[in-house]
């Protein structure tokens, strides 16, 4: 299998003939006063990986939406070979062989992973054969599923996984990939790579969004990079640095986040001892001998797979699942194994789950109900059980202001920020209530290159001020940037932590594949490991 | 073509009034043309259903009697239903509450005439409709038994309940053979308003739950929760509101309103026990809460409006021959043109030109 080998061939020059593949010119469009792109240009070559760059509200996702035809521009055409095409909707995309692998997934719950792939494959291709199909893709590039698992059943990373997968299976000239390596870990990302590369071998095109500018290097030669709605650059970001692209998306230099996570500077906070839970569902992870200590002024990165046991390992730290023996968990000497969220929020912890909208937020409330909604046990906003709103706004703002919130109006639903904005908000909102443990699940996802900044540098503060932080984390570089040191979780289980400065990502990579010896970092990247063994 | 449904972030306050304003009216024009197809003038039935039954102090107290126990029951389930837990049994609730009441009215009969009988009343009503609510509501939290089954049955066994009591035990020795208890004395009825007319203290409980609905629902942590149970259950979680705990308050609230509104028409309008205490105000008030989309407020106006198309029917039937079902077939078709309504209130919909359903969020 060459998905492993390291990329060093030269990607195919990018082809210097006047027509590109598709293209789009002037590219205006509104959404009742807003202009969200205005006066796009944009060529795609057959054969080149294309990154597009931006920060959240830039404009990529409309212009991607209207190459694939879910918007119709305000102004300015699409060309495919030179010539202008209409693209009225996904199908008339599709058959002009435009794909896209979206970040937010748009999967049936309910349906397996491979009736959701049937759904858009036509009719004849189906059942036995459909299964091959994927079975057979699944290990040409790495791509492991299972056709029969219900999609409610699977992690974020798996449900990428069938997006990618139902995208490669149409047999795409442009395939417009959304984030595409953000659930994914080194491992998995250099197969995707793998594929990618080939993928413009064939000589298909690609445009690739991605806020990891490290990527975007690795991949791409040519990036147009969108500010505001307009095009403020193109460039070969093999010619740049990660800031220099960072800064050209943001239109200032990016805040780095400083000083890697002070060492352990205080007592011990956080421990679990050989703390063992039931899978809660059928296709859960169970925990199996968790035993972490966590001390002031420390931030222990746990990395892992999606699926390996995080959102258990979380509820557990949080209360929303109880152990059975009190003492597995201790918060400053306590046992509250027993206690539920609240009683631990009252003795000085506080929790950031993976998902924003529906676990930390509700969002179809205000922020200030939102603010509320962890913060009514430690913060002073009922009186006998009567909700003090005014006490709950000035949180919602203080919050607002001390992480930079953009929002509109002033008190929305937490529904109408970005994705980045709301996450500074969730964040914000734990820490300003000066919590002695934090635990934070995946603090980055889908957040812009400034929001992630802004929230791993509060994280750290909040370390430097003796907290004792738990960031669990798919994303190894934003673990390598502020932990002290790293553990893997994989399969329930979780390896001994390593201090950061002593590891590799290569190490940790065997460890999120379930490789027990981390072995010196000679070996190339792991190829994929399946998420879990069943 | 095809329509998309977008959800609104942003509701619009003049939408949400508006739009069940609008399916009135549309309920209307389309009652009005029913009405016609049966040979009477639209017009003379419009006046009829809507205008008469607002034109004498009669009707009106009528309309506020019947209105009452619908807003008193309503009021708890919009607690039941915002918290996405689904109490149907309301009738059965009403039942008991109005029988526990009664009983207390029975009991104390010839005793003299305390000041406590009535508040007593009125305490054994709504607790006895709070427990009997909890039976389903401890069956789903212990053994995960469908709240809607076992709240929807126990409908039945109260009504037998009671059936059974006033032919047996609660008999009045002296009412020849009837199925009914005594009359209650006067100390266990609820007072006269206005002196001659009809409409009783009920109507203050009613209307004083109505506020403390509201007040309870936007200004109370236990309002918050209930509201983001409904809304987002796994944020309720994290905000550390155990499911468990919130069944039971829900129903045992829905139970102890549909109790009182028992009671309260037991000790109101009926004065005695007898076999039939409800012409179905549990099963209504279900209609109510949704036509008043589960806000207290709303509820008001929601059972003032079923209070008076059910008067307007009546009269109906009288004057001018219509079926009562229609005046059935009108509500719930104004019911279901509400939540109707409500789609467009929540929803942009937009008309997408061309393929079939796209697989993509948008």
């Amino acid at each position: 299998m060459e998905a492993a080998r390291p990329v060093s061939a030269p990607l195919p020059r990018a082809t210097a003939g006047p027509t590109p593949l598709f293209g789009a010119y002037g590219i205006v469009k509104r959404f009742g006063s807003f202009t969200a792109n205005d006066g796009v240009d944009l060529e795609i070559r057959a054969g080149e990986i294309h990154a597009l760059l931006g920060e959240n509200g830039a404009g990529k996702s409309t212009l991607m939406k209207i190459l694939y035809g879910l918007l119709e521009p305000s102004e300015g055409v699409v060309t495919h070979r030179g010539d202008i095409v209409q693209l009225p909707n996904p199908e008339a995309a599709r058959r002009l062989g435009i794909g896209m692998v979206f970040q937010h997934f748009s999967l049936c719950e309910n349906l397996t992973v491979e009736e959701n792939i049937a759904l858009v494959m036509p009719p004849e291709l189906s059942g036995r054969a459909l299964a091959d199909r994927i079975a057979k893709l699944g290990i040409d590039y790495g791509l492991h599923l299972e056709p029969d698992r219900p999609v409610w059943s699977l992690s974020a990373g798996e449900r990428q996984r069938i997006e990618i997968v139902r995208c490669l299976l149409q047999d795409p000239k442009l395939v417009i990939l959304d984030e595409p390596t953000s659930v994914l870990t080194p491992g998995e990302a250099e197969a995707l790579f793998s594929v990618l590369e080939r993928l413009a071998r064939e000589g298909r095109a690609l445009l690739y969004i991605s806020h990891r500018l490290d990527e975007v290097r690795r991949l791409c030669v040519r990036a147009t990079i969108l500010r505001a709605g307009r095009v403020v650059g193109a460039c070969n970001p093999r010619e740049e640095t990660a800031r220099s692209l960072a800064a050209m998306m943001v239109g200032s230099a990016v805040h780095e986040v400083s000083a890697r996570a002070v060492r352990a500077i205080g007592a011990e906070r956080l421990r679990l001892d050989h703390l063992a839970l039931p899978a809660p569902g059928l296709h859960a992870t169970a925990l199996r001998d968790v035993s972490l200590r966590v001390s002031g002024g420390e931030i222990l990165g746990i990395a892992g797979i999606a699926g390996n046991g995080q959102a258990e390992l979380f509820a557990a730290l949080s209360g929303e699942a109880l152990a059975a023996d009190p003492a597995c968990v201790r918060l400053d000497g306590k046992p509250v194994g027993g206690l539920g969220i609240n009683a631990r929020r009252r003795l000085g912890a506080a929790f950031v789950p993976e998902e924003r909208n529906g676990h930390a937020a509700a969002p179809l409330m205000s922020l200030s109900e939102n603010a509320l909604l962890s913060r009514h046990p430690t913060a002073p906003l009922t009186r006998a059980g009567l909700l003090r709103a005014g006490a709950a706004r000035d949180l919602a703002q203080r919050v607002i202001a001390a992480f930079d919130v953009r929002k509109s109006g002033p008190d929305p639903a937490a529904g109408t920020l970005s994705g980045g904005n709301l996450q500074k908000f969730v964040v914000g909102r734990e820490i300003l209530a000066q919590p002695g443990v934090l635990v934070i699940n995946q603090p980055t996802w889908g957040v812009d290159a400034a929001a992630a900044a802004h929230i791993r540098q509060a994280v750290v503060d909040l370390a430097a001020q003796g907290g004792a932080i738990v960031v669990i984390s798919q994303d190894l570089d934003e673990l390598f940037e502020i932990a002290g040191s790293i553990a893997v979780l994989h399969d329930g289980t979780l390896s001994a932590p390593v201090p950061t400065a002593e590891t590799s990502r290569e190490a940790i990579g065997l460890l999120m594949g379930g490789s027990s010896d981390a072995a010196p970092a000679l070996a190339p990247a792991p190829a994929l490991a399946p998420a879990r063994t069943h | 073509m095809r329509l998309d449904l977008v959800p609104r972030i942003r509701r619009s306050a003049v939408l949400d009034i508006l739009a069940p304003a609008l399916a009135f009216v549309a309920a209307v024009m389309v009652g009005g043309v029913a009405v016609a197809a049966l040979g009477v003038s639209p017009g003379a039935a419009f006046v009829t259903y809507f205008v008469t039954p607002l034109s004498d102090v009669w009707s009106l107290q009528e309309i506020a009697l019947k209105a009452a126990p619908l807003a008193l029951i309503a009021t708890g389930l919009a607690f039941c239903y915002r918290a996405d837990l689904w109490n149907i049994g309301a009738e059965g609730q009403f039942v008991v509450g109005g029988l526990a009441g009664g009983w207390v009215g029975v009991a104390t009969h010839g005793s003299g005439g305390s000041v406590w009988i009535l508040p007593a009343m009125l305490a054994a009503g709504a607790l006895a409709g709070a427990a009997y609510a909890l039976i389903p509501a401890v069956l789903k939290v212990r053994l995960g038994v469908s709240e809607i089954l076992t709240s929807l049955m126990l409908v039945y066994v109260a009504q037998l309940l009671l059936d059974y009591m006033v032919r047996g035990p609660l008999r009045d020795p002296a009412g020849y053979n009837f199925p009914q208890s005594v009359g209650f004395e006067a100390a266990a009825r609820l007072p006269y308003l206005m002196e001659g007319e009809t409409l009783h203290a009920g109507v203050l409980i009613a209307l004083a739950a109505v506020g403390l609905g509201t007040f309870v629902l936007a200004r109370t942590l236990f309002g918050f929760e209930v509201r983001l149970v409904g809304a987002s259950p796994r944020a309720a979680r994290f905000a550390g509101f155990s499911d468990a705990r919130l069944t039971l308050a829900v129903f045992a609230i829905s139970g102890g309103a549909a109790g009182l509104a028992g009671i309260v028409e037991v000790a109101g309008r009926i004065g005695q026990l007898q076999p039939e205490i409800s012409p179905g105000y549990g099963f209504t008030a279900i209609i109510v809460a949704f036509l008043g989309r589960l806000s207290p407020p709303g509820i008001l106006v929601a059972a003032l409006v079923i209070a008076l198309t059910t008067i307007g029917g009546e009269g109906a039937q009288i004057d001018l021959k219509l079926p009562l079902d229609l005046t059935r077939a009108f509500q719930g078709l104004l019911l279901g043109l509400v939540l109707g309504a409500d789609v467009f209130a929540r929803y942009h919909v937009r008309l997408v030109p061309g393929g079939p359903v796209s697989r993509t969020a948008p």
